[in-house]
């Protein structure tokens, strides 16, 4: 294109303790265009995000904005400069006004007050601009998300933003309210405003999208106009190989029912739950966001408490009443989150995989450091853990690594039957190949897995058996043969 | 992706924590050492350790307190309380010298069972809780001891605070103790790695199957019981058992194991830094009391250096 652009990234590279997150990335926007930035999650976007608004300082390269060099590494001054970004989780002040949100931190004043006259004014003034009609003097915990979005893009262009920076923004969105945002997007694009879009959602990105960037493990792979692209090459750019291979093959189950549920019920999070697992099987649970999939993880192994309902292990029927009774029971739990629920952030990676059973390896309380060592090391190796030493901090290491040493823990009480939330999220996808590897290994063994992932792809490249949730009921047990995204996704949207 | 280019020695650094004010603590002892002779003595290192004693014994069991990511401010009413428990037990010629000390223990245990089942057992924050057991605690030992202090003990109860073995105090010998043993279930045991595990990420813990209750339980008890004995040793020094003793304890206590590195918001924290901050306090201020600045600049100065103690804490925090 001729004209040059209004936002120009070269050679950015940014490392977090010694962790190469972005690699000399490229980014050239135009105005008035929106500029697609794809990549798996951990390819380095919310990196580049971060420096791009000044919450983060490159490490080398350079970004020039509308003819100049951006050097300033303060939010509040990049804003002013004409680089706003609407964040995946709202940063919003509840307790205040639409207008004194849009406002806050630059309030129009009169003699050292805030002139409110003047404040709701304005306020009204851009958000009648973006054809919305919410009230300049309505609290913001009165809004809806969609509601509370359309706020910060007003706040956006208040600092006449030549460029926005939209993260995810209709993760949140119903239909109609995605259909409002494309429309002011469009209209943005007519005042020469550029956006740059992440999402996941490739339907989004080639309805929206002029130009489309792709990251992948923190390099630059390539950027090129959208209808250059197909969904197929997007996708295999971004994975850097084809999906299907990333999966081993499913084994057939071998053994007995290790875990049976009937009727397991939990009033507002999920009712009537029946499925049972065997051993050397993968079970899948699919469904969309909230549609108790991790709740009914998390009262099987104690977390939370179930009304009603029996849980059945070897045939046995059992009481699960805390996280203790289930690992005794040789329930294993990998949480969604790992950061929340996972490792332990001060402890390093040896304490970390020897929390769950250290009193095995202790004598009369006393922690026997040798057979400590020697347990963590095994685990190190069998799960192929990069670390620089067993002492190092879980913290400074990759995603990936950070899930292994968490599933490594869980594997060392030697569970029956292991639970994996979202046991991939927000990790390279070499390191998922590897998890994938893994819990092959887990069946070959006679282990039976529950899984529950949202990515399709992973649930039918690894589920024997898939149970489908929507709305907190079950409304499908499928089989291999008839599982298909599509079996799914209708199960899934059931009762909607 | 690449492993991390951390080196192990910064590892072993950033596990001391408290690096920094070790420096600051040889560095003060030096200049003090060097601006007045009197410093520099063994009888004046010896005040100084006898004075710091009662404050480090608070602050160990303050120190697991705060590791899990709690707070404890009742120990300075635990003091009071034991202090007059343990004194009306302690007359001469009533009872044998192990009543008074079982009777102060036990007090000490049963404020630190109800600060740590009230606070498992209920949602309340550790701050709110041990502000009530700390007031309630400085009535009782009002009530107990009727406002007014509890004197004539016995020769053997006063030697346990006040008496010398082969020529060093008592109170030397059981901080030393008392240090070596909270070191060891700190680092060594398994509950002294659930109380890390705890305070770093209390959901990841319980989804380890570590009952967290239990734990809690266990260091509200161990800072009960080392106030306990910090209360019997100090009404043994001083000879009565004083109602209104131990009065703003906790706080020195509190600052002694933050200016030792440990995090307010828990999960990190060592004794030997808790024992280098506590000695740290009692340096400064008996240096300050040689170098005759009047002990209003002192308590300035101690502000000022648990504020600089934590700046420090969160600069080492970002970095790492």
């Amino acid at each position: 294109m001729p004209q040059s652009p209004i936002l120009s990234v070269t050679n950015l590279s940014k490392s977090f303790a010694g962790v190469s997150a972005l690699n000399n990335v490229h980014l050239s926007v135009q105005k008035g265009e929106v500029h697609a930035l794809m990549g798996e999650n951990g390819a380095g976007k919310s990196t580049f995000m971060k420096i791009l608004i000044g919450l983060l300082t490159p490490d080398s390269g350079e970004i020039m904005f509308d003819g100049e060099p951006l050097k300033s590494h303060n939010v509040g001054e990049v804003m002013k400069r004409g680089i706003s970004m609407i964040h995946q989780e709202l940063l919003t002040v509840p307790e205040l006004t639409v207008a004194q949100n849009i406002f806050l931190g630059r309030e129009p004043k009169r003699w050292g007050f805030i002139d409110e006259k003047k404040l709701n004014e304005q306020a009204a003034e851009l958000l009648a601009h973006l054809g919305v009609s919410i009230r300049p003097d309505a609290r913001m915990k009165h809004l809806s998300v969609a509601e509370m979005q359309l706020v910060d893009i007003a706040k956006a262009l208040s600092n006449e933003a030549k460029v926005i920076i939209m993260d995810e923004p209709t993760s949140a969105l119903s239909d109609n309210e995605v259909a409002t945002l494309f429309d002011i997007i469009r209209e943005l694009q007519r005042k020469d405003v550029a956006i740059v879009y992440i999402s996941h959602k490739l339907e989004e990105i080639f309805a929206l999208a002029d130009t489309i960037t792709v990251l992948r493990d923190g390099q630059f792979i390539a950027t090129k106009p959208a209808n250059e692209f197909t969904p197929n090459s997007l996708i295999s750019m971004m994975v850097g190989r084809e999906l299907d291979s990333l999966f081993p093959d499913i084994q057939a189950p071998n053994g007995p029912e290790v875990l049976a549920v009937k009727g397991l019920s939990q009033a507002g999070k999920f009712e009537n739950i029946n499925f049972a697992v065997h051993a050397g099987e993968v079970l899948g649970i699919g469904g969309l966001m909230g549609a108790g999939r991790t709740e009914v993880a998390r009262a099987l192994f104690g977390l939370d408490p179930h009304e009603q309902g029996e849980i059945s292990i070897n045939g046995q029927p059992v009481t699960i009443g805390s996280p203790q009774d289930a690992i005794r029971h040789g329930l294993g739990y990998v949480g969604e989150d790992r950061k929340a629920s996972g490792f332990i952030p001060g402890l390093s990676v040896k304490h970390n995989i020897t929390l769950a059973c250290l009193p095995t390896f202790a004598r009369q309380g006393f922690v026997a450091n040798q057979r400590e060592t020697e347990a963590a090391t095994k685990t190190v190796r069998d799960l192929n853990i990069k670390i620089s030493g067993l002492n190092q901090r879980v913290t400074n290491l990759s995603g990936g690594n950070q899930q292994k040493v968490v599933i490594g823990k869980v594997l060392l009480s030697a569970p029956r039957l292991v639970i994996l939330d979202e046991p991939t999220r927000g990790i390279d996808v070499g390191a998922k190949a590897e998890i994938y590897k893994l819990i092959n290994q887990l069946t070959a063994n006679g282990i039976a897995v529950i899984l529950i992932s949202s990515e399709l792809p992973e649930l039918l490249g690894l589920s024997n058996r898939i149970v489908v949730l929507a709305k907190g009921k079950q409304t499908a047990v499928l089989s291999t043969e008839e599982a298909t995204p599509e079996t799914i996704m209708h199960y899934a949207m059931q009762g909607n | 992706m690449n492993a991390p280019s951390l080196k192990p020695y910064q590892t072993q650094f950033r596990k001391i924590g408290q690096y920094g004010i070790v420096v600051a603590f040889f560095v003060i002892c030096i200049a003090l050492a060097l601006s007045t002779p009197r410093f520099l003595t063994v009888q004046n290192l010896m005040i100084i350790v006898t004075q710091v004693s009662i404050n480090a014994l608070l602050a160990f069991g303050v120190t697991f307190v705060i590791i899990t990511g709690g707070i404890d401010l009742s120990v300075g009413s635990i003091v009071a309380v034991v202090g007059v428990v343990a004194a009306s037990f302690a007359h001469p010629d009533t009872h044998p010298i192990i009543v008074p000390i079982v009777a102060g223990l036990l007090t000490g245990i049963v404020f630190g069972t109800l600060n740590g089942f009230v606070i498992t057992r209920s949602n309340v924050p550790p701050f709110i809780v041990t502000l009530g057991t700390m007031t309630i605690g400085r009535g009782l030992a009002l009530i107990l001891s009727k406002g007014r202090p509890v004197s004539n003990l016995s020769d053997s109860f006063n030697f346990l605070g006040g008496g010398k073995i082969f020529g060093i105090p008592t109170l030397i010998l059981i901080l030393i103790i008392a240090f070596i043993i909270c070191s060891i279930v700190l680092r060594k045991t398994v509950s002294g790695r659930y109380m890390y595990a705890v305070g770093g990420n209390e959901q990841a813990s319980k989804a380890s199957g570590i009952g967290v209750p239990r734990v809690k339980m266990l260091v509200y008890i161990l800072s009960g019981s080392l106030a306990a004995i910090a209360g019997i040793l100090l009404t043994s020094r001083i000879g009565t058992g004083q109602p209104n003793a131990g009065a703003g304890f906790e706080l020195d206590a509190i600052a002694a194991t933050i200016i030792g590195g440990t995090s307010t918001t828990g999960g990190t924290g060592t004794m030997t830094g808790t024992l280098i901050g506590a000695l740290l306090i009692g340096v400064i201020s008996n240096g300050l009391d040689l170098l005759n600045v009047s002990s209003y600049y002192q308590l300035v100065i101690k502000g000022v250096i648990i504020v600089g103690a934590v700046i420090l804490d969160s600069v080492n925090q970002k970095r790492g």
